[in-house]
């Protein structure tokens, strides 16, 4: 496991200053997305630094997904801006923003069904022109589970597992910013703790993490900050402690024992 | 029965599936990536005819034999393929991508593919004339050997080898090297393809590039067994696309099995109920396969490239 093991411990850098002097890796200004007349952001702002894990929290339909997609290339903002490392890469095609060292375990999972578990690995190594079988391994020990399975097909596997090979497919590209949407999706209370120490261990290897959850107990334990979306806009944002601590956070998604 | 006249029918029996096969992968790979119905993939197929017949007439190869042969139909397979190859690409591009680009609905693709089909069959009968041409003679087509008394000929031979060289490359191509597995990716999630770093329209223009090469060389096979004209594509088309569903639409492999048995089926009809039941017979098995199978011979839910 990770050096930082202990739950205060994990909040550290947020509460010492560290994260929060760090650079600003990804920067949403004012994003406006639009699916045809529908605004399904309304000006959002959004900053995650560089070795943070930032949650975005909120209800179905609250945008969490839209900004994740929007990063990714996947939607094109109609206005406002998003900086990556200081560049702007809003327009930036999908293909071309996962070479940038954004990597993304999209919302559902969404494995290549008919691929062994090692293809799909490879995939999302498919950036690179050759795969160091040291990436797969690194892969392999954050998931030994994967390794068992890997000549099985993703099809074939339970929902944990998925998600497993979702984030760890992810890993392959060597990420910089790793997007999470949803991993908690589905999966029982066990299995999700198992995700949610991953994702702090892969968090204390470097990569920095932008997290969309509906879970917001667990979630907001794991994140140095975190933004509550409503609508398409950002209703409250701040450090995990501090949202945990808000009565409009605890009402809206803490008093019906979400996940906790 | 007479076991003579059975081996006198299946061998151009498979011949003939051997082509409906390399044809029929080009309307299943296209399926495979876009969902889509390439009806225009039948005159990517009456172009590449068109090419070698053109090139060949010009050359006009006078009794030809042995290495002068191999290098004809060699340079015919490179002619052929090259301009079904070239077809396909210009197809995407003109009549497929502009439509993608703008989130066309499905039925504006299907008309868009039926428009290029007719566009292509009728330009190519406005510049190349309308009565059916040979191809000039590449070789001697004389018997090669016999199986229980039926003859199996050199042009037989050419077209069984030639569809199972293609087949076989085309197998390794998608299953085993990494442009392959963009195109798996691709037909099985697009949008997560492109996550991964997959560029989508490369992907698409190449599963046509392919598509297309086979069809062309399929074309100048089709060509050499009987004649070349605007309209030829029609029914090996229409008979290859059905082979791609009783395979399993989107499934490689169940489009190669499809043809050889659309093929087998036509030739054997055509044996016990004469020439005319040809094309009934063959889709009469089509309804009846996919009345218990609706997705084909291999096709399932989640399969879609083998």
């Amino acid at each position: 496991m990770s050096t930082i093991e202990t739950p205060d411990l994990s909040k550290a850098p947020a509460a010492n200053g560290d994260a929060s002097t760090a650079k600003p890796l990804l920067e949403l200004r004012d994003l406006q997305v639009f699916y045809g007349a529908i605004q399904a952001l309304k000006g959002i702002d959004v900053t995650v630094r560089e070795g943070e894990i930032v949650t975005l929290l909120g209800a179905n339909g609250a945008g969490k997904t839209t900004t994740l997609r929007t990063i990714s290339g996947l939607l094109t903002p109609r206005a406002g801006e998003i900086r990556y490392g200081g560049e702007r890469i809003d327009g930036v095609p999908a293909h071309h923003v996962v070479s940038l060292g954004i990597g993304q375990s999209p919302e559902g999972r969404r494995v290549f069904p008919m691929m062994t578990v090692t293809d799909n690995l490879l995939m999302g190594a498919y950036r690179f022109k050759k795969v160091p079988q040291s990436d797969l391994d690194r892969v392999f020990e954050l998931f030994p589970r994967l390794k068992e399975r890997r000549s099985q097909l993703a099809g074939t596997l339970s929902g944990g597992e998925q998600q497993m090979l979702a984030i760890g497919r992810a890993m392959m590209g060597r990420p910089r910013l790793l997007l999470l949407d949803e991993p908690s999706m589905g999966l029982a209370p066990l299995i999700v703790a198992q995700i949610f120490s991953i994702i702090k261990e892969i968090n204390a290897g470097g990569t920095t993490v932008l997290l969309v959850e509906q879970n917001a107990a667990q979630a907001l334990k794991l994140s140095d900050r975190a933004y509550v979306l409503e609508t398409g806009s950002v209703l409250v944002s701040g450090t995990g402690e501090q949202l945990l601590a808000d009565p409009r956070v605890r009402e809206a998604y803490l008093g019906e024992g979400a996940g906790g | 029965m007479n076991l003579n006249e059975f081996w006198d029918y299946l061998i151009p029996g498979i011949s003939l599936g051997a082509l409906y096969a390399v044809i029929a992968i080009g309307y299943t790979l296209v399926y495979g990536v876009l969902q889509l119905i390439n009806f225009a993939h039948s005159e990517v197929f009456m172009v590449g005819a068109f090419a070698a017949l053109l090139v060949f007439t010009k050359i006009e190869p006078s009794n030809p034999s042995g290495l002068m042969s191999v290098g004809l139909v060699a340079l015919g397979f490179a002619v052929s393929g090259l301009a079904g190859a070239g077809t396909a690409f210009a197809l995407e591009k003109v009549a497929y991508k502009p439509l993608r680009v703008r989130n066309a609905p499905r039925l504006a693709f299907l008309i868009s593919a039926i428009g290029a089909s007719f566009f292509l069959t009728h330009i190519a009968g406005k510049l190349f004339g309308r009565d059916p041409k040979p191809i000039p003679d590449l070789f001697v087509n004389k018997k090669v050997f016999e199986i229980f008394g039926a003859r199996v000929s050199v042009l037989q031979l050419i077209m069984v080898g030639a569809a199972i060289v293609m087949m076989i490359g085309l197998d390794l191509l998608v299953n085993r090297t990494k442009m392959g597995m963009g195109i798996r990716a691709v037909a099985q999630d697009a949008e997560t393809a492109g996550l991964m770093g997959v560029d989508i329209n490369k992907v698409i223009s190449r599963t046509f590039v392919i598509g297309g090469l086979l069809g062309g060389c399929a074309g100048f096979l089709f060509g050499l067994n009987s004649q070349v004209t605007y309209t030829m594509g029609f029914f090996p088309g229409i008979t290859a696309f059905a082979a791609a569903v009783l395979g399993g639409i989107g499934n490689i492999r169940g489009a190669m099995i499809g043809g050889m048995v659309l093929g087998i089926v036509e030739s054997f009809s055509a044996w016990q109920f004469g020439d005319e039941w040809r094309y009934v017979s063959a889709f009469a098995v089509l309804i009846l396969v996919l009345m218990f199978r609706p997705t084909g011979i291999l096709g399932e839910r989640l399969g879609r490239t083998a």
